[in-house]
């Protein structure tokens, strides 16, 4: 089994009564629910090595050189903003509790309280200061301060989709017991189309075992929602996928929109959760035009010790010709009247105007599964 | 970066070294080993499950169906 990101899977979870007791009588700090969700995932192991927000040391790092303080390759912040009121009352060396709707779920042990440069982190993580991006927008709405320090679960957040909610340690037992060796994981934040389809099997193809990973938690608008992305894919799993080949989890954070630093940042989710190789498509985790279409493929070379190995895919595409989902690679019918593309546009006209995309660029019970939706994506 | 310090080690091992990075990411040998002695003590901190916590874990992921 592939060794989390590391070497160590974290885990730092308490649900004992006694510590939530202790926690009442702490300070408190109310979060939101993506911020509970990257509680949960730094407590489970998602995040490892994380073992809780990042200090100034590791930010820094993580700006400069896209790597820990330790030089573990580590490309996104995973931090607690504070506003000036609430750092005023808080020193190093406090204990507070992380409280959702009032009640508290975690305990942040502060280490560093320190101001950081929002310009700096934008570019540095989004390569752009545009506040027409949707993370720097979210990053220049956080507060002025952000709090490092090692954090305990308390509770585990909310889940709309408890069915498909696993943690590394039950994926690796999960692939453990399969008698998957190799297995390949692909993040998704869309319904799937017969080109989504023809990349996880390619890879497939490749390895023991595929985990499709769709990504629950907040989008930008026209994204789909999430309970539709879940619904399509059961429809594709049911009358598309083999039961011992391939299986479905979520990740429940939100998108960043950072493009190639997301990238490497969901390889390494992958790999804790022990996936040995990672689909990387085109524009992955892009937004707008902000990245080149294959920025997220080139930064990979930077990270030869990321210890996951990315599965790269080009353009795919439908060609009459040869009769095949293909891609640049394998088909000599390019730029001719032969190719069909999967615009996610186009099928996302059609669906809107409660049409069916044809069969070659979607399978008509996925189809179906986001038809049966009034309203099938984000407001 | 964080603090370093050297280690030896022979000659004939740090040729072989130079021409397996060769064409890959790594751009020195420091590079690289410090990456193949991550991964070897990694295997050895993984701290692996103790049978019973599997066993819960594997019951959660039959009463899920992802086991039968």
């Amino acid at each position: 089994m592939i060794s989390p990101h590391g070497g160590r899977l974290v885990k730092r979870v308490d649900f004992s009564e006694k510590r939530i007791e202790e926690a009442k009588d702490l300070k408190k700090k109310e979060i939101n629910l993506d911020k509970y969700r990257d509680l949960a995932n730094i407590a489970h192991g998602l995040f490892s090595p994380l073992e809780g927000y990042m200090d100034n040391n590791n930010f820094e790092a993580v700006l400069k050189d896209g790597r820990l303080d330790n030089d573990i390759p580590w490309t996104v912040p995973i931090v607690m903003d504070a506003v000036e009121e609430e750092v005023s009352e808080l020193r190093e060396g406090d204990d507070i509790a992380l409280s959702y709707n009032g009640e508290p779920v975690g305990i942040l042990e502060i280490s560093d309280i320190y101001r950081y440069d929002k310009g700096k982190y934008v570019r540095s993580v989004f390569g752009t200061d545009s506040m027409e991006h949707p993370g720097v927008q979210r990053v220049f709405s956080m507060g002025d301060y952000l709090l490092g320090g090692k954090i305990t679960l308390l509770k585990d957040p909310p889940t709309q989709f408890p069915r498909y909610r696993l943690w590394p340690e039950d994926t690796r037992v999960l692939f453990r017991e399969k008698g998957w060796k190799k297995v390949v994981g692909f993040q998704t934040r869309n319904t799937p189309h017969i080109g989504h389809e023809y990349v996880q099997k390619a890879a497939l193809t490749l390895v023991d075992g595929l985990l499709i990973n769709p990504l629950i938690g907040k989008k930008k608008k026209g994204d789909f929602r999430d309970e539709v992305i879940i619904k399509a894919y059961e429809a594709l799993f049911e009358n598309y996928y083999p039961k011992n080949t391939a299986t479905m989890s979520i990740i429940e954070t939100e998108m960043r929109y950072a493009g190639p630093k997301e990238a490497i940042f969901h390889a390494i989710m992958r790999k804790n959760l022990g996936c040995t190789h990672f689909i990387v498509g085109r524009d992955h985790a892009g937004v707008g035009n902000f990245y080149g279409p294959f920025d997220a493929h080139k930064i990979f070379s930077d990270y030869p010790d990321l210890g996951i190995e990315p599965i790269f895919f080009r353009s795919f595409y439908y060609c009459k010709k040869c009769r095949a989902v293909v891609n640049d690679k394998i088909c000599p019918h390019q730029d001719s009247e032969y190719q069909i593309n999967f615009s996610g546009t186009k099928i996302r006209q059609l669906l809107m105007e409660g049409k069916r995309p044809p069969e070659d660029m979607m399978r008509p019970e996925v189809a179906d599964a986001i038809l049966s939706f009034e309203n099938p994506l984000v407001d | 970066m964080p603090e370093e310090r050297d280690i030896s080690i022979p000659q004939s091992l740090y040729k072989r070294i130079q021409e397996r990075i060769k064409g890959t990411g790594f751009s020195s040998v420091d590079e690289y080993v410090t990456y193949v002695l991550r991964e070897v003590l990694s295997e050895d901190e993984a701290g692996e499950f103790t049978e019973e916590d599997e066993e819960k874990v594997r019951e959660r992921l039959r009463s899920l169906g992802y086991l039968e």
